[in-house]
């Protein structure tokens, strides 16, 4: 397919040697080819290797017992999500000693605690006259055997069904005696 | 008719569109910033929250099997920071040393051991098992120095509060999680990011 030399005539006729123009046509497909080539993997590996991150926002940890950081949680308002080993993690409403509903052991995703969490966020907006500033408010407790990937996957649970309201709490006792009681701590 | 369309020539000059091919190659190369090795690369857990992470002002905290490792993505905060690290550590930096700081992306190294990762060549300093991690404990918290330095760093060159992220491996267990989170809240750090790969919206 090449035509660069064209026009060389070996030397037959003196005059009509050098050739036609300069220049001629390059075949120029299999360039091209190699240039979308790599088009495609600078396109695709620049796009690809930005990471995603997720923002965290962490309640504030100040010692300063002068003021008054707790804030009035009511019962029916409050889920409690603790995170257990084997991906598994256990839920209730209210307080532990006495809670409203569960507790209950289900798993992430789809079928699992966002079932759970979908009829919560309508239902408990619904007692109090869906006053925007009384939704639901989730606590997140994860315990030493559950991993990062838990803690990301409920964030990220959070974020899916749009829960407001949510905070990453160290774990207690009687959460620990919950969830050894249903064998996944 | 037929027979001229047959004896048609099939060339067509490609000299356009290979002008624009690699128009639009060197555009991408020299825009695509090339993957750095990291010493502890780790799975990070995916999740369907689209937001980038920013790219200046930031250090990412590695967690991996219980290390920790340290990874100054600006590149102008990185030589400032190490300058504070050896006032507190009152260790001293050659100029080479520097200079090869300033290149290395991430390390995992106790701060008596940096200037000797820092004397190897670049392509041995990320083999197995060399970077042990950055010691996070309460007997010595080097990880805390290193984040206070790069924050003083931060607010010198960037008059800004530095961000952080943490890039947690999937496996790794909540509690040494926890403790890096400790560490950044002890400095009144409660905002930070969280790595995570992709997941599709199914989820």
């Amino acid at each position: 397919m090449a035509e660069l030399n064209t026009g060389d005539g070996g030397g037959k006729k003196g005059g009509k040697v050098r050739s036609k123009k300069s220049g001629g046509s390059v075949d120029l497909t299999a360039m091209v080819d190699l240039a979308f080539l790599l088009i495609t993997f600078f396109m695709l590996t620049t796009t690809l290797a930005k990471p995603q991150s997720m923002n965290l926002a962490m309640p504030d940890k100040s010692d300063d017992k002068t003021k008054d950081t707790e804030t009035e949680v009511a019962d029916d308002r409050s889920m409690t999500v603790l995170l257990g080993k084997d991906n598994q993690l256990v839920w209730y409403m209210g307080q532990v000693g006495a809670p409203l509903e569960g507790p209950t052991k289900v798993n992430y995703g789809k079928e699992g605690i966002r079932v759970e969490l979908l009829k919560k966020i309508k239902t408990v907006p619904a007692r109090y006259g869906n006053d925007p500033k009384k939704g639901l408010i989730v606590i997140i407790k994860a315990s030493e055997n559950s991993n990062y990937k838990n803690l990301v996957d409920i964030l990220d649970e959070m974020a899916i069904t749009k829960v407001a309201t949510y905070a990453i709490v160290d774990i207690s006792d009687e959460d620990k005696a919950l969830l050894d009681k249903e064998g996944i701590l | 008719m037929a027979k001229k369309t047959s004896k048609r020539s099939t060339k067509i000059d490609m000299t356009a569109m290979c002008d624009v091919a690699f128009l639009l190659l060197s555009f991408f190369v020299m825009t695509s910033t090339a993957k750095l090795p990291e010493p502890y690369p780790v799975d990070t857990p995916a999740s369907t929250v689209q937001q980038k992470l920013p790219e200046s002002n930031l250090v990412t905290v590695t967690v991996g099997d219980k290390m920790v490792f340290f990874t100054i993505a600006d590149r102008e905060l990185r030589v400032a920071t190490l300058d504070k690290v050896a006032e507190t550590y009152n260790i001293q930096f050659t100029a080479e040393q520097k200079k090869a700081f300033d290149l290395m992306d991430g390390f995992g190294v106790k701060v008596s051991e940096l200037p000797a990762l820092l004397n190897m060549k670049g392509s041995d300093r990320n083999k197995d098992g060399l970077q042990k991690g950055i010691p996070f404990d309460e007997t010595d918290n080097q990880l805390k120095e290193w984040v206070l330095s790069a924050r003083f760093a931060a607010r010198e060159i960037h008059n800004n509060e530095l961000k952080i992220a943490i890039k947690g491996d999937a496996e790794e267990q909540y509690p040494t999680i926890k403790k890096v989170i400790d560490i950044l809240q002890e400095q009144k750090i409660n905002k930070f990011y969280l790595v995570t790969g992709l997941r599709g919206e199914d989820f």
